[in-house]
């Protein structure tokens, strides 16, 4: 059986709010336990939340970010469940009408393509507090400091047909959050975090399996792996004849698997009604256009530009675009280097893995942007070869300075004198004196290949130096000279 | 001194006939000696009276006047007041001294009146009779063995028994108006959202608004002057501006239209209350108004709607109430579950059990739409009624209860008819709109209030019109025997 992989995310983004949704406490991570909790964040009898206009203002700027409607009568709801690190015994979220109905959002996938994420809505809640349940033992202590955190969950349509598709789209509304400086994006702090609903039909089925969901799962690599585990685990089970429940499951990465949190039936009822101490929120024409008109630059029309200013392809563009600090670093590099083009392979490739190897961020580079820049630089004007330039990236990822200055330190300038160029090529003819009969006594096709191994022997010769055309062009000169 | 009116209280401070001091120290004696039979006071705030009290005979030392400045009040007590417990009749809020005072208590301080104590009140103000108390019945002193009325039972017998001029109530249903009807006092329930309900433990949101309860209506003007205005930390509450209540008290009442809606004067009015309404309106032409039959055609579905609407929002309201952090917590809890379910069955009374019930029912899936969206389409039109209604009249009026005080626990066994006693008064809180008993009369010895309603912030409206009213009549200044 062919099976076909069904996912749905939400995602809940921390607002970067500097106090809470409906309280004036600070919203800062990390502090002590309870010190950042209001007698309203207490959920204190006789206490009434006061809507914080920059949470609404940060959720219509996701919302049009994502070219959605925006809810201009949107309504807060109770949300009604007993839990200790929940105060007041329910929260404050939004149900029928939410500030973010139906919008999109463009991903570029590794094969190159583009692929449109429906939106279904995105509404506006505040955060639980914690419980902790390491230091009591025999008990359970609660901090109140995250409670009332302004969260916006960003619900998607079930378009994700992949584990690596889910990755890539909460990788997007990542950066998104990020480039409009609404979330700090911080997964290891709980900023962003992720529920998965996945399941599984027979490929050609129209309607949807049974799901289940993962809650909270909380970085990319979990993400991918809690989805691919949990498919696996939904195709055995019907394999084997088994049917899957729905149900709340929780990924465990240690196992790596999914257990069972609570199935459908035991699930809360919540009650959800508008909630009377707070009256709908009414967003005006003119708070929109302000806010519209505060918008960044966007990665879709940063992926535009990207293509139709230098000429990238559109994969390549959308991987730039991906983070904010990645396009700025870019284009950055662009500024000094000139070419665009070999400044993106550069930034992708080189960049990349080096970043990658040392599991920093890029805004952490070992290798800025004004660096990099220079040595490209030194690649158009030929004063290096693209392969000398590795050595010289990776002389400046070791912190030995400029481009310049290592090129000048470690005598790596490029050979273009064609009288040396010739000198070092007759020593490697000498040298092969039987390939060069060879060469010369095979057809056309043959000879590509062994044209190579010349090429090889004489930039080896050369230590790289030589200026990779002339040895080329020299080189073909005297063999069929 | 406890004849007193505060608006007597008011000059005779303003010429030092007494001190607030004084005052204070004779109204305290007089609570210690009196309330044992009434059971109106759950706190007595000696002490901190005694300072408030201090502090205003030192601020009018100081040149500072002020209508309120030294004048008693007592707060009913799910009115949140700093280091003060503030129980909310309840078990469950037994041992919760409030950590901040509500916006009410804050402005009447503000205005340099003196706490007296936290009066009793129906647990989470839900009744209509002032039994559902965890601290014990209150006492109708017009009656010993009849019931106040409630939820601010407390409020309304220990003002009738003129142990202090005013004290604060909450009405969500009635819990003003009724209890002030049963025992005298003239009380009023703002437009919502004129009074702040920051501080003020909530029973049903939407529906909850402060308001005072005094002997008269010039002293309710003196208290909801203070009382009212806009407050940031209240979502609900309005922004506009707060008239001057005690300027337009003398208003001719010469034209005022006044509507009696006939639904008011149907089955189950007692027919002697009948009367005296009509009495009060008589009274009322006399001063110039001028009245016509009008139609409330959906008053009928008030009370199913209001059982619907305000037991949903209280079995939310209360769910804080989990033995976690405040209030009452079990002994020994065995696990989580265990820890809710005893705290919460040991903390709360039957009524409020009842209606947490009642409401969490009402808003299960599946029940949502055909109880609680009902109810609300139903509360708009009661609230068309009201508006159509105010196109014709400038107020309306009718009883403010179908029958006097009746005996401590005759409806107990029947919470419906005991619901069925709002019916008149529980309209207004659906529609928001303002609205205030005035004492009319007696039957059996019992008194009878009649109920004004008008436009959204048109208070001083009401309040002109029972100034008037009691300009010409003396039921509000009768005093019931051995008080």
């Amino acid at each position: 059986m062919q099976w076909e992989v069904v996912i749905g995310l939400e995602i809940h983004t921390q607002l970067a709010t500097q106090s809470k949704i409906f309280s004036g406490s600070a919203t800062t991570f990390g502090s002590e336990p309870n010190t950042q909790a209001s007698l309203i964040d207490l959920g204190m009898p006789g206490v009434l939340p006061v809507l914080n206009q920059e949470a609404v203002r940060m959720a219509c700027m996701f919302g049009l970010a994502v070219d959605a409607e925006i809810g201009k009568h949107n309504v807060f709801a109770r949300k009604n469940y007993f839990y200790p690190d929940l105060p007041k015994g329910y929260q404050i979220s939004q149900m029928e009408l939410p500030i973010v109905g139906k919008g999109h959002l463009d991903i570029a996938l590794e094969d190159g393509t583009i692929k449109r994420v429906g939106i279904t809505r995105a509404h506006l809640e505040e955060d639980a507090g914690k419980s902790l349940h390491e230091d009591f033992s025999g008990s359970t202590g609660i901090d109140l400091n995250r409670a009332g955190t302004p969260l916006l969950e960003i619900v998607s349509e079930p378009d994700m047909r992949s584990a690596k598709e889910a990755v890539a789209y909460v990788k997007a509304i990542h950066a998104l959050v990020r480039y409009l400086g609404i979330c700090d994006g911080n997964m290891a702090e709980g900023s962003l975090r992720c529920d998965c609903n996945v399941s599984i039909r027979p490929r050609g089925q129209t309607e949807f399996g049974t799901r289940c969901e993962i809650k909270n799962v909380n970085s990319f690599r979990f993400i991918e792996r809690a989805i691919n585990t949990e498919i696996q685990r939904q195709i055995d089970l019907i394999e084997d004849g088994g049917r899957v429940i729905q149900e709340t499951r929780l990924y465990d990465p240690n196992k790596d698997e999914t257990r069972s949190m609570r199935s459908k039936e035991e699930a809360n009822d919540y009650r959800y009604f508008p909630d009377p101490d707070l009256l709908p929120v009414v967003i005006e024409d003119a708070f929109l256009d302000a806010t519209r008109a505060s918008l960044p630059e966007l990665p879709p029309q940063k992926v535009e530009r990207f293509q139709s200013q230098y000429g990238l392809s559109a994969y390549d563009a959308n991987v730039l675009a991906s983070s904010r600090e990645q396009a700025d670093y870019f284009e950055q590099v662009v500024s000094i280097g000139g070419d665009a083009k070999l400044a993106a392979n550069w930034v992708m490739v080189e960049l990349g893995s080096l970043l990658n190897k040392l599991g920093v961020e890029i805004d952490q580079a070992p290798v800025t942007a004004g660096q990099l820049g220079g040595m490209l630089l030194r690649i158009t004007d030929n004063t290096i070869s693209g392969k000398i330039a590795k050595v010289v990236f990776e002389a400046m990822a070791g912190g030995e300075g400029d481009a310049d200055t290592i090129i000048e330190s470690r005598g790596l300038k490029q050979v273009t004198d064609t009288g040396a160029i010739e000198k070092v090529l007759d020593e490697v003819l000498a040298a092969n004196a039987d390939q060069v009969e060879q060469y010369r006594a095979a057809d056309e096709a043959k000879r590509g290949k062994m044209f190579g191994f010349f090429v090889g022997q004489a930039m080896k010769a050369s230590k790289g130096k030589a200026n990779p055309q002339q040895v080329n062009q020299l080189l073909k000169a005297k063999l069929e000279g | 001194m406890h004849q007193l009116t505060l608006a007597e209280i008011a000059r005779g401070l303003a010429d030092k006939s007494f001190s607030s001091e004084e005052l204070t120290r004779a109204l305290l004696a007089r609570i210690q000696q009196l309330d044992p039979q009434l059971n109106s006071f759950i706190s007595v705030t000696e002490e901190l009276a005694l300072g408030q009290a201090r502090a205003a005979d030192a601020r009018r030392a100081a040149g500072e006047t002020g209508a309120l400045l030294g004048a008693p009040i007592a707060h009913k007590d799910l009115f949140c007041t700093q280091g003060v417990r503030t129980s909310c009749g309840s078990r469950m809020l037994d041992n919760f001294e409030a950590p901040y005072d509500a916006t009410v208590v804050a402005r009447l301080a503000e205005a340099g009146m003196v706490t007296l104590g936290k009066t009793n009140m129906d647990e989470f103000a839900m009744g209509s009779a002032n039994e559902s108390s965890h601290y014990g019945p209150v006492k109708n002193p017009w009656n010993l063995e009849h019931v106040p009325g409630g939820s601010s039972g407390g409020s309304a017998a220990a003002v009738a028994a003129r142990l202090l001029p005013a004290a604060t109530g909450t009405d969500t249903g009635g819990s003003i108006r009724q209890p002030a009807a049963l025992t005298n006092l003239t009380g009023l329930k703002p437009t919502y959202g004129r009074v702040s309900r920051w501080g003020m433990i909530a029973y049903a949101s939407s529906l909850d608004q402060g308001g005072p309860m005094a002997r008269t209506a010039e002293d309710c003007a003196l208290l909801l002057q203070a009382m009212a205005g806009f407050d940031a930390k209240d979502s609900t509450s309005i922004d506009e501006p707060v008239a001057d209540y005690s300027a337009d008290l003398n208003a001719s009442l010469q034209g005022l239209r006044i509507g009696l809606p006939k639904e008011y004067f149907g089955a189950g009015l007692d027919p002697r209350i009948a009367e005296l309404v009509q009495a009060s309106v008589k009274e009322l032409e006399k001063l110039g108004a001028v009245v016509k039959e009008i139609s409330l055609p959906n008053m009928q579905h008030a009370i199913p709607a209001y059982y619907v609407i305000a037991p949903a929002e209280a079995s939310s309201n209360l769910s804080r109430f989990d033995g976690v952090r405040f209030g009452h917590r079990c002994d020994n809890p065995k696990d989580l579950t265990d820890l809710y379910k005893r705290s919460r069955g040991e903390g709360f009374g039957t009524e409020v059990q009842r209606r947490i019930m009642v409401g969490t029912y009402a808003l299960s899936a599946g029940y949502y739409d055909a109880y609680y969206l009902q109810a609300q389409k139903i509360r708009r039109l009661i609230k068309n009624d009201f508006m159509a209604a105010f196109n014709d009249v400038d107020l309306i009026l009718g009883p403010t209860t179908p029958n006097p005080a009746w005996k401590l626990g005759a409806k107990n066994s029947d919470p419906v008819a005991a619901y069925l006693e709002d019916v008149y008064t529980i309209t207004a809180n659906l529609a928001g709109l303002p609205g205030l008993s005035m004492p009319a009369g007696f039957v059996e010895g019992l008194p009878v209030g009649v109920q004004l309603l008008a436009p959204y912030f048109q208070e001083g409206r009401l309040l002109n019109v029972a100034h008037r009213y009691q300009q010409v009549t003396d039921w509000h200044t009768r005093a019931p025997n051995g008080f």
